[in-house]
């Protein structure tokens, strides 16, 4: 019953997995198909041989969609194929072919051009050309490293602080209202701030990715710790125990989970802020690599990039989603 | 006074719970609670629900404060839990990541901080056996019935010997057999130990069973315990032999008519002699206790 079910809905994923790429690659493969050849009549083309244009030449043109009123114009400038390509191809001339036209309309790449460029990248994911020319390998393990940096930075600092909040109902209503004020706050705000602060690109994306990490981190670990269940610490109590092993013996555990579930949140945020603030920094990192390759409109390698960032993202989750497990508690 | 007399003394306990909504009264739970334990005495206390039970046990745990009035332990003031009083809860209240010898041997290390880990682990086997749980020491407590997660909480109780056992329905979830089994294990563990006890029940002929008094509590609110209820029938007791003891069914019809009736009709104020002066809940500057009435010789 249980695996039928899970069959069934892993039948269900491939099967919309499927429908996407099938949707993706006929929206993609139509626009290619949609240069088509014009016919010129017999009066055109004895125009255009009166201008000096050989008849491949001609043939050229027209199958790449160009109209007659366009080889015309070619024609009168008196230019051959040949120097065209070039002065950098018809396009360089201001005209747009079929080829073009359909790059310029939507530029999106097929699913096939996209899997070549993943094999491509995977094939050698640590290649480095150069500042502005590195593998995805290379941009992960910068992004993942400021990610890891400004989370541990952050556990260390919300964990414990988020205990004593816990603990102590007066500190709960000092700060609150401060956590709130600051949860709110977009993380990229911080960035400027960061930036002429520390005046270090590489520590102010660490920074960023701390500020963003700590929130959930401490509003979670103060109410796991706030909300153990009295008669636990009852317990406690009645056994004499002091409090660092109430602390340790009965709050840690009892809000562990919380606290876990916390941390997965923070580092899921962490992983959506990353990228934005390496787009704005600049120089590497998965979120840098995504807008560069926009810029050189390597579309293909951008939206492997996008893939790649999702993968690494639930890995991420699932990682500290095993956590959680490991220290819930059936109550 | 001795302290043999007095080993436990509460004195005009009274508990109120202020109104939470506007227009609501505060809530007097009880009021003007005396009653004392002897060192070495079975105490058990009966009266219907939400009169107030729990809520005295915890305060003489030392988890709860009373609105007024004080406890005296062995002529020391109770200010906060401690190792001599153990506590089974209502609710078992066992910590649910630690499997159930762990829960026991969380209370042994608190009470013997200086022994082995073999040692911890002897006493923890020990009263788990006792309590019946043979193979299921390492099991968490989700993994248990309720009946077997109450009998951790009570083997935790027992393994940390305390001068004071305070036990809020004990057996509530257990089955009848377990019940009657257990049952003999503590009065044997009593014996042995002389722990003073004093437990909650709803059950007549368990309270009959296991006790030196019964204190009976009236209705809330304003709740008080009317009456302690000696029971004399003599120790060792067999189960099935107490029944066709002579006094036994006097004991039983007399807590069985309290229960009905009689808790109703005292609860509450109502007017008289022998109420003024319990409005006060002193006589003559002595705290009046609630007399000790023995069916038997009625
Ligand atoms: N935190 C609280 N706030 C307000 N009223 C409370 C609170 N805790 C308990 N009470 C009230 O105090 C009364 C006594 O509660 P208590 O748990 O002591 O009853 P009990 O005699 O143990 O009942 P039971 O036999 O059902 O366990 C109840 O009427 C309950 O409504
Ligand atoms: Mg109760």
């Amino acid at each position: 019953m249980k695996y039928d079910r899970i069959i069934t809905a892993a039948l269900l994923s491939v099967g919309f997995f499927l429908l996407f790429l099938a949707v993706w690659h006929i929206g993609t493969y139509q626009e290619e198909h949609t240069v088509e050849a014009v016919e010129l009549t017999s009066e055109q083309v004895a125009i255009l041989e009166e201008a000096g244009m050989s008849a491949s030449d001609k043939e050229t043109y027209s199958s790449q969609g160009l109209t007659f009123d366009q080889i015309n114009q070619i024609a009168s400038m008196g230019l051959t194929l040949d120097d065209i390509e070039m002065a950098g191809g018809l396009e360089a001339f201001g005209f747009t072919t079929g080829g073009a036209a359909e790059e310029a309309k939507t530029g999106f790449p097929s699913p096939a051009l996209v899997w070549e460029e993943a094999y491509y990248q995977l094939s050698d994911p640590f290649y480095d050309r150069g500042p502005n020319d590195k593998g995805i390998g290379t941009q992960l393990k910068y992004s993942l490293f400021r990610v890891g940096m400004g989370f541990f930075l952050a556990v260390i600092v919300a964990v414990p602080l988020g205990f004593l909040i816990g603990m102590s109902p007066l500190l709960n209503m000092a700060l609150m209202p401060y956590i709130q004020i600051l949860k709110p706050i977009s993380p990229l705000a911080w960035l400027p701030v960061a930036l002429f602060l520390i005046k270090d690109s590489e520590k102010a994306s660490i920074f960023v990715i701390f500020v963003c990490s700590i929130w959930p981190m401490l509003i979670n670990t103060s109410f796991g710790v706030a909300n153990v269940k009295n008669d636990w610490l009852n317990i406690a109590k009645t056994l004499e125990c002091s409090k660092f092993r109430t602390a340790y013996s009965v709050i840690l555990p009892a809000a562990a989970p919380t606290i876990f579930t916390g941390m997965r949140i923070s580092l899921s945020i962490a992983w959506l802020v990353i990228v934005a603030a390496e787009m704005v920094i600049g120089g590497i990192g998965v979120g840098y690599f995504v807008w560069n390759e926009w810029n050189g409109l390597n579309l293909a390698s951008m939206i492997f990039a996008i893939f790649i960032i999702g993968i690494v993202g639930l890995c991420l989750d699932l990682t500290l989603g095993q956590f959680v497990k490991i220290f819930s508690y059936e109550d | 006074m001795n302290d043999e007399s007095n080993f436990i003394s509460t004195q005009l306990l009274q508990k109120v719970y202020p109104a939470t909504k506007r227009g609501q009264e505060d809530l007097t739970v009880f009021d003007k609670v005396n009653f004392n334990i002897r060192k070495g005495e079975f105490t058990t206390c009966i009266g219907h629900s939400g009169c107030g039970k729990s809520t005295i046990l915890n305060i003489l745990a030392g988890l709860a404060e009373p609105t007024s009035g004080s406890v005296m332990m062995d002529g020391k003031s109770v200010s906060g839990p401690s190792l001599d009083k153990a506590v089974v809860f209502q609710n078992h209240s066992l910590l649910p990541w630690k499997t159930a010898i762990e829960n026991v041997a969380f209370a042994v290390k608190s009470r013997h901080p200086e022994w082995s880990l073999l040692q911890i682990r002897k006493q923890c086997v020990k009263y788990l056996e006792m309590v019946g749980l043979n193979d299921s020491y390492n099991r968490k407590p989700s993994e248990l019935s309720g009946g077997m997660r109450q009998r951790v909480g009570i083997a935790r109780a027992f393994a940390i010997e305390s001068k004071l056992l305070l036990m809020d329905e004990p057996f509530g979830a257990l089955d009848a057999l377990t019940r009657g089994i257990i049952q003999e294990e503590l009065i044997k563990i009593w014996e042995q130990t002389q722990q003073t006890v004093f437990m909650i029940t709803h059950d007549v002929d368990e309270a009959i069973f296991l006790s030196d008094r019964i204190f009976l509590m009236t209705n809330g609110p304003y709740a008080r315990v009317a009456e302690a209820v000696v029971v004399d029938l003599p120790r060792p007791r067999d189960r099935s032999q107490i029944v066709h003891h002579p006094d036994y069914y006097k004991i039983r019809n007399h807590l069985v008519d309290f229960l009905v009736s009689r808790s109703h009709e005292l609860s509450g104020s109502s007017n008289g002699a022998e109420e003024r002066q319990e409005e006060s809940g002193t006589v003559d500057g002595e705290l009046l206790l609630p007399p000790d009435v023995n069916p038997a010789l009625a």
